[in-house]
């Protein structure tokens, strides 16, 4: 293949200094670069053709979602409770506050653990090994399916009283806010400079008081947004409702009793054979898609803009 | 705070109970590092700045309790994973001792004599989450490849937004669009286009109702595509640049440099990115049990109902009468439980080996 004789070095320029001459190529280097060029550009095309496979539906979806859901959207459905079956009009206006209910009961209990977690990670923790394997177990934690934090919940608490509850919902959701609220708390908190905290304790505060008023209120935001998202997780959960908090056609305030919630109704919505709750469902899901993207840009927007961005 | 104050009689506003004592303040390091520099040291009553911060909880004991309280906080992590396990253990003691091992590799579930067995279980789960990830992987790796080398800046905020926010719409959400756009496209045209042209693989025999396991295999694979392509963006970007400058300056094409450069680095977290999407798979409930048919039987057609671990669970523990049945279903629990730990183990390893074990990490 590569018998091309030696190309003889030939002044080229203006300078006059002796070098090759610049295209010089064997055939085989030739082709080769140009399978490898071709190569480079297939790859190109299929990982863009992949994107562009993947967004196109998912934004479909999310557009369709949309629509259904605008389209089936009406007053009745923030002010009425379910209708019988048959009759037209009613609403979710009980999931909506029963939704708000397990889920403010879940935050009540889960956010002060899990911050509490993430700040034991970052500020007492670090190099240690008991906090390597709290970090690896809350990860671990992370990923277990929320079904079994419902028959969890359901071991514990329903099987003991007898009956659904809210209040076993929300111990539910509760733990599987910890383990996001403690990851994103320890993060956030490790992006906190040194001098800041060295600065507190070398004016003599004391260390608990260093970690609340400087550590924790200069990741604020990131801290806050770490919350926001886990609410939103748990917001939209349903499998670990489904036997705990269980449902109601009624209004139920109460926390032993067992209450409605958003993703639940439109569960049962949704698998059911009528349409006028067809349509429940399709509105319900586009409100409590609402409801997410708004937390999600939220938190998108505050950690774009983060204080934090700029200190580390 | 004005140091100039009076000392405050009164508790710390914060944490009122905990306790104060005057012993000698608990310095910090770099307090004894500036007094060992400075021959400042003094004698004589504590200065009233001292006597101000010791007022205010400056004290060994209230350090202590504070550190105790994270540390009880951090180790509560710890007991929900053991409580979880020997809850389960517990309620499903009844079918442990009834089957034994053997309950997963039974095919018979039925509640009426009490005979259970989860292999349908199993197979369906096993099936769904593969199938899933052979349809997943190879875009979310695209995907990933695209955000993380090849996108223009001003394009990769937003691709990265949508993608976020498509791993955060609820499960329940996307089983609803399944029952009423992917159910009907896979009964009318996917279907039968697939029955023509792979019909001799004889993957595709029997009735297509729409329902079945090849439909839930999609939605699971639409659903974890996001969490895989991020996860693998991250891991990607956490390669350093140097590595990639590097194989740019030996005259390497992108493709050649996000090969030998990125994947080659990043392989192990990509290994890791796809087994936490297996994960994903396997514990995936609503939408799955919204799709699948829910028939609990082992069928090569992909087009034949089938039934997962999780929504069995999912469909029939408020309706299980007899408390073997309810035994029974927590068992299965007991496994995805167990099942899950392992996984998402292995796959946190390997995403740590990358991200936080790399000798030259980026950021």
């Amino acid at each position: 293949m590569s018998t091309n004789p030696i190309p003889t070095v030939t002044p080229s320029g203006d300078d006059g200094l002796l070098r090759p001459p610049m295209d010089f190529q064997t055939r085989r280097m030739r082709l080769n670069s140009a399978r490898r060029y071709l190569v480079n550009h297939l790859v190109t095309g299929l990982a863009v053709l992949s994107t562009v496979l993947v967004i196109v539906p998912l934004v479909a979806i999310l557009g369709y979602l949309i629509y259904k859901g605008a389209s089936s959207l009406n007053l009745a459905f923030f002010t009425h409770i379910p209708a019988p079956v048959g009759e037209p009009g009613g609403g979710m206006a009980n999931s909506m506050v029963g939704s708000g209910i397990i889920l403010a009961l879940a935050s009540s209990m889960g956010v002060p653990v899990g911050i509490a977690a993430g700040v034991y990670l970052a500020e007492y923790g670090r190099g240690k090994m008991l906090a390597m394997a709290v970090r690896f177990t809350a990860d671990v934690l992370n990923g277990i399916p929320s079904i079994v934090m419902g028959i969890a919940a359901y071991s514990l608490i329903v099987m003991r009283q007898m009956h659904f509850s809210a209040f076993s919902g929300g111990v539910a959701l509760a733990i599987m806010m910890v383990p996001t609220i403690t990851r994103t708390t320890e993060e956030m908190l490790l992006t906190v400079p040194h001098a800041i905290r060295e600065a507190a304790l070398g004016l003599g505060v004391p260390k608990w008081r260093t970690v609340i008023s400087v550590s924790l209120r200069t990741a604020s935001p990131g801290i806050i947004t770490g919350c926001m998202l886990a609410f939103a997780r748990v917001a939209g959960e349903t499998a670990p409702l489904l036997f705990t908090a269980f449902g109601n056609q009624f209004w139920s305030f109460k926390l032993n009793e067992p209450i409605a919630a958003l993703p639940l109704q439109i569960y049962v919505y949704a698998i059911s054979p009528y349409d006028e709750w067809h349509r429940l469902a399709w509105a319900g899901a586009l409100v409590l898609i609402l409801m997410i993207m708004v937390s999600v840009t939220l938190v998108r927007i505050y950690a774009g803009r983060g204080i934090l961005k700029g200190a580390s | 705070m004005s140091l100039e104050r009076e000392p405050e009689p009164s508790s710390p506003p914060t944490a009122p109970s905990l306790p104060m004592d005057a012993a000698p303040i608990h310095a910090p390091a770099i307090i004894n590092f500036v007094a060992a520099s400075e021959p400042v040291a003094q004698e004589g009553p504590p200065s009233p700045i001292r006597q101000y911060l010791s007022a205010r909880g400056n004290g060994g004991l209230a350090d202590r309790t504070f550190a105790a309280a994270m540390l009880v906080c951090a180790l509560s992590i710890f007991a929900i994973v053991l409580f979880i396990l020997t809850i389960l253990i517990a309620r499903s003691k009844l079918s442990l001792a009834q089957f034994g091992f053997g309950f997963f590799l039974r095919s018979a579930w039925d509640p009426v004599s009490g005979d259970f067995g989860a292999l349908p279980f199993i197979f369906g789960t096993l099936t769904t989450s593969l199938l899933a990830l052979a349809m997943a992987v190879p875009l979310a790796l695209g995907v990933a490849i695209f955000l993380a080398e090849l996108c223009p800046a001003r394009l990769r905020a937003p691709i990265s937004f949508l993608t976020e926010l498509l791993a955060a719409i609820p499960s329940v959400v996307y089983g609803l669009w399944a029952v009423f756009v992917l159910v009907p496209i896979m009964r009318d045209q996917l279907g039968p286009l697939l029955v023509k042209y792979l019909g001799w693989t004889g993957f595709f025999g029997g009735y297509n109702f729409g329902v079945g396991m090849l439909t839930a295999s999609i939605i699971l694979a639409i659903m974890i595509l996001p969490i895989i392509s991020s996860i693998t963006r991250d891991i990607m970007l956490a390669v350093p640049v140097s590595q990639r400058e590097a194989v740019l300056a030996l005259g390497a094409t992108r493709w050649e440099m996000i090969r030998t450069g990125v994947l080659r680095n990043a392989r192990i977290g990509i290994v890791g990115a796809v087994i936490l999407g297996l994960g994903r798979a396997l514990g995936e409930t609503m939408a799955v049990t919204m799709v699948i048919g829910n028939h609990p039987e082992i069928s090569k057609s992909l087009f034949a109902p089938g039934y997962t671990l999780a929504s069995v669970i999912a469909n029939e523990f408020t309706e299980a009468t007899g408390d073997m049945y309810l035994s029974a279903l927590i068992e299965i629990g007991l496994a995805l439980f167990l099942v899950t730990i392992v996984v998402n183990a292995i796959a946190r390893a390997l995403v740590w080996a990358v991200t936080r074990g790399a000798p030259a990490r980026s950021i």
